[in-house]
C-alpha cells in the first residue's frame, strides 16, 4: 500500500486518553487536514504520527511501520513543523533551514556540497532567497512561517506534518503559504497532513477532512461532505453558515443574534454580502434583550469569540 | 512567490572560519604575553623574553635562579591554568545555554557551585591538611561536591518529567539546599569564614603545574565533545520536538553535553574555586560580535574565555599588589560594564 496510512491510532497523556481510534489513508500527493474544536486532539494526532509521542495503533508509509523505525530513518521520511517553532533569534535562515539536514547527515557530520544544494534549492523555491543571511529574530511573522516551512522541507521527506501552519498569519500571508504547499504537493508529491483552524481555508485547500471531536473522530471525507451547518455546529458549538460555490467551500460564523442571512444552501449562485453576515462591522439593530438564552461566545471558527463588546 | 529559475543561490551558512579563529587566537596569545610579563615581582620584560630565548637555545638567561623559578614555577603554570578554568566555564556555559534554552543558564545552573561550596566548607571545616598529594582534600571535595550537586538536580529533574524547565527547578531547589546545609555548617565554624570565602569568590594564588595537570585532561575531553556537538547544540535550541523531529534523541544528546560540560566546570571549581561571570559573559560577547550559530559561539568562547580569565587574573595580581583581589571580583568588575556596553551597541542576538 502506498501513501500514509493511519490504523486504530491512540494516544493517551498522563493516563487520560485523548485520541483513539483513528484510521485514515492519504494518497503520496495527498493532503488531508485534520480539522476540530480546540483539545480536539488534532496536534496530538500529529505527534504520533511524527512519533514524537507514545501511540498505539500503526503509522504505516508505503507499508512500513514508521514507529520502529530508527529516528534517524524517520526524519527522513517525515518532516514535521509544530504550530509554535522555536526560532533561535541568533540564526540566520540559512542555517536554520540547514538544520532540516540533521537527519541526512552521519552522526555528529556536518553538511556536505549536496546539502547545501537543497537547501539553496528550497529557500529559492520559498522566496526566502533575499533573506537567506537575515538572523530569525528579525523576520515577520509570514517569513518566519516560510523559514520554518523551509526547514521542514530540507528534509526532503514524503511526508509534510504541518500544525497550523497559518497561525498568526493575516488572510493574505495564509493563502500564499497554502497555496506553496499545495505546489509542493501537486508538483513533487509530497504528501501533507496539517491541521488548520481555518474551516473555510482548510475545505478549500485539503483534498479531505477528517474532524476530531474529543479525542474521536467523527466526520471524514471531502470538504463538501464533512463541512455541513449541522456537523460544524454540533461539533464545534458555533453557529455557522457554510456556503458552496462552485466547489469552494466556505464557513461562515454568523453572530447569534443576527437575523438569518440569505440560506443559499451548498450549491447556491450568490453568498450573502458580506454585510450581512459579518460580525462586527456592522451590528445589525439589537433588541434590548439578547436573543435566546445562548451564551454570546464560541461564534467564530474554532477560537471562542465574544460576539458583542461594544 | 514566484518559482524561480535562475541559477541556483550562492549559500553562505554561518561557518566560524580562519580569520574568526585567528583573531581570537591572537587575542589569547597576547593576554598570555601580558600575563607571563606582569606581575608583583618586577623581572622586566627584557629579561622575562631573555631567560624564554635562553631556554629554548641552551643560552645564558638573564634571570637569576630565583627569578627563573618565579618566572617558571608560578608566573607560566598560573597564567596557563586560568587559561584553561577560563575556556572550561565558557564553553560549559555556552553549551548549557543551549541544552537549558536559556541565556541566563551559566555552568553553575544545576548545583555545580553549591555543591562545590559544601564540599569545600566540610574539608575546610573538619579536614587535617594533608600533604604530599597532587591535589589536596579540598579541590577534591570540590570536585564532589561540584559532581554531586548536578547529579542530584539531574535525578531530582528527570523524575519531575521530560523537558528542560523541570530540570532547572531542580538546579534552584539542589543549589539553596546545599547552599543551606553549607552556611549552617559555616556559621557553626565562624573561624573558617576567611578560608571558605576565598574559595567562593575564587582564586588562581595556590597555582602550580599539579593543578594544570589536573585539570588538563578534563578541560580536553570537554573541549573535545562540545565542539564536536556544536551542530547538535544548534539542533536542541529550536525545541526537544523539533529536535527529535529531525532525528536526534534530544534527552540522550543533553545528557552527554551536561555531562561533558558538568566535568569540566567541577574540575575548573577544584582549582579555582567559584569564578562567576566568565560562563555568562563570554557566550554571549561571542553572540553578540560574531554570530549566534554554536558552531561559532563554542570555539570562540573556548579561545575567548580563555584570554578573558587570563588578563583578568593579571588585574587580579596587581592592582592591589602585592595583595591579591579575588578573580570573581575582577571577572565581574570588568566584564559587567563591558557586556553593558556590547549590548547597547549592538541589536540583540541572545537566545
Amino acid at each position: 500500500m502506498t501513501g500514509l496510512s493511519l490504523r486504530d491510532v491512540g494516544a493517551a497523556y498522563r493516563g487520560r486518553t485523548v485520541l483513539t481510534g483513528v484510521s485514515t489513508t492519504v494518497a503520496p500527493g495527498g493532503w488531508l487536514a485534520v480539522i476540530g474544536p480546540n483539545g480536539a486532539g488534532k496536534s496530538t494526532l500529529l505527534k504520533a504520527v511524527a512519533g514524537l509521542i507514545a501511540h498505539n495503533g500503526s503509522v504505516l508509509l508505503d507499508g512500513t511501520e514508521l514507529t520502529t523505525l530508527p529516528p534517524r530513518r524517520r526524519a527522513r521520511a517525515i518532516a514535521y513543523a509544530p504550530q509554535n517553532p522555536l526560532l533561535p533569534p541568533g540564526l540566520t535562515v540559512t542555517d536554520y533551514a540547514l538544520l532540516g539536514r540533521t537527519p541526512h547527515l552521519r552522526p555528529l557530520g556536518r553538511e556536505g556540497a549536496a546539502d547545501l544544494s537543497v537547501v539553496a534549492g528550497v529557500l529559492q523555491r520559498l522566496d526566502l532567497g533575499g533573506l537567506a543571511e537575515r538572523s530569525l529574530s528579525t523576520l515577520s511573522g509570514g517569513e518566519a512561517q516560510r523559514a520554518v516551512l523551509a526547514r521542514a522541507l530540507a528534509q526532503q521527506s514524503d511526508v509534510v506534518l504541518l500544525d497550523e501552519p497559518t497561525t498568526g498569519l493575516d488572510v493574505g500571508h495564509a493563502q500564499a503559504l497554502l497555496e506553496l504547499v499545495d505546489r509542493l504537493r501537486t508538483e513533487d508529491g509530497v504528501t501533507v497532513l496539517t491541521t488548520l483552524h481555518d474551516l473555510t481555508l482548510a475545505g478549500q485547500y485539503a483534498g479531505s477532512l477528517l474532524l476530531l471531536d474529543d479525542g474521536h473522530p467523527v466526520a471524514q471525507g471531502p470538504p463538501g461532505e464533512v463541512l455541513t451547518d449541522e456537523t460544524v455546529e454540533r461539533h464545534y458549538h458555533a453557529h455557522v453558515t457554510v456556503l458552496g460555490t462552485g466547489g469552494a467551500t466556505a464557513v461562515l460564523p454568523v453572530r447569534r443574534d443576527a437575523q438569518p442571512p440569505e440560506r443559499g444552501g451548498r450549491d447556491a449562485g450568490v453568498p450573502p454580502s458580506p454585510s450581512d453576515v459579518s460580525e462586527t462591522d456592522s451590528p445589525p439593530a439589537r433588541s434590548d434583550s439578547p436573543s435566546g438564552g445562548e451564551p454570546a461566545s464560541a461564534a467564530g471558527s474554532s477560537r471562542p469569540r465574544r460576539a458583542s463588546s461594544r | 512567490m514566484s518559482v524561480a529559475t535562475t541559477a541556483p543561490l550562492p549559500l553562505r551558512p554561518t561557518r566560524l572560519g580562519v580569520v574568526r579563529v585567528a583573531g581570537a587566537a591572537v587575542l589569547l596569545v597576547a593576554a598570555v604575553v601580558a600575563g607571563v610579563l606582569v606581575g608583583a615581582a618586577d623581572l622586566g620584560p627584557a629579561r622575562v623574553l631573555g631567560e624564554v630565548v635562553a631556554q629554548l637555545s641552551g643560552g645564558v638567561s638573564p634571570l637569576t635562579s630565583q627569578e627563573a623559578a618565579i618566572l617558571w614555577q608560578i608566573r607560566v603554570p598560573r597564567v596557563v591554568l586560568a587559561a584553561l578554568v577560563g575556556a572550561a566555564l565558557a564553553a560549559s556555559g555556552a553549551a548549557f545555554q543551549s541544552v537549558f534554552r536559556n541565556p541566563l543558564a551559566d555552568p553553575y545552573l544545576l548545583g555545580a557551585a553549591a555543591g562545590a561550596g559544601l564540599g569545600a566548607t566540610l574539608v575546610v571545616v573538619a579536614a587535617p591538611s594533608v600533604t604530599g598529594w597532587l591535589i589536596g582534600p579540598l579541590p577534591l571535595a570540590a570536585f564532589a561536591g561540584a559532581l554531586g550537586g548536578v547529579a542530584l538536580a539531574w535525578l531530582l529533574g528527570r523524575s519531575a518529567g521530560p523537558g528542560t524547565a523541570s530540570l532547572v527547578l531542580a538546579g534552584v531547589a539542589v543549589s539553596a539546599f546545599l547552599t543551606a546545609i553549607q552556611t549552617f555548617v559555616q556559621q557553626a565554624n565562624t573561624e573558617t569564614f576567611r578560608e571558605v570565602y576565598s574559595f567562593i569568590l575564587g582564586s588562581l594564588a595556590t597555582a602550580g603545574w599539579g593543578e594544570v595537570l589536573v585539570l588538563l585532561p578534563y578541560v580536553t575531553v570537554a573541549a573535545l565533545v562540545l565542539v564536536a556537538c556544536a551542530r547538535l547544540l544548534d539542533v536542541l535550541a529550536v525545541g526537544d520536538e523539533e529536535a527529535a523531529a529531525l532525528g536526534i534523541r534530544p534527552g540522550r544528546v543533553r545528557l552527554l553535553l551536561v555531562l561533558a560540560a558538568s566535568l569540566a566546570t567541577a574540575a575548573a571549581v577544584a582549582v579555582s574555586g567559584l569564578i562567576g561571570f566568565v560562563g555568562i559573559v563570554v557566550p554571549h560577547l561571542v553572540r553578540l560580535l560574531v554570530a549566534g550559530s554554536y558552531r561559532v559561539v563554542l570555539p570562540l568562547s573556548l579561545l575567548g574565555g580563555a584570554a578573558f580569565l587570563v588578563g583578568a587574573d593579571i588585574l587580579a595580581r596587581t592592582v592591589l599588589a602585592p595583595a591579591e583581589l579575588p578573580i570573581g571580583v575582577v571577572t565581574a568588575f570588568t566584564g559587567a560594564p563591558f557586556f553593558a556596553l556590547v549590548l547597547r551597541t549592538t541589536r540583540g542576538g541572545a537566545p
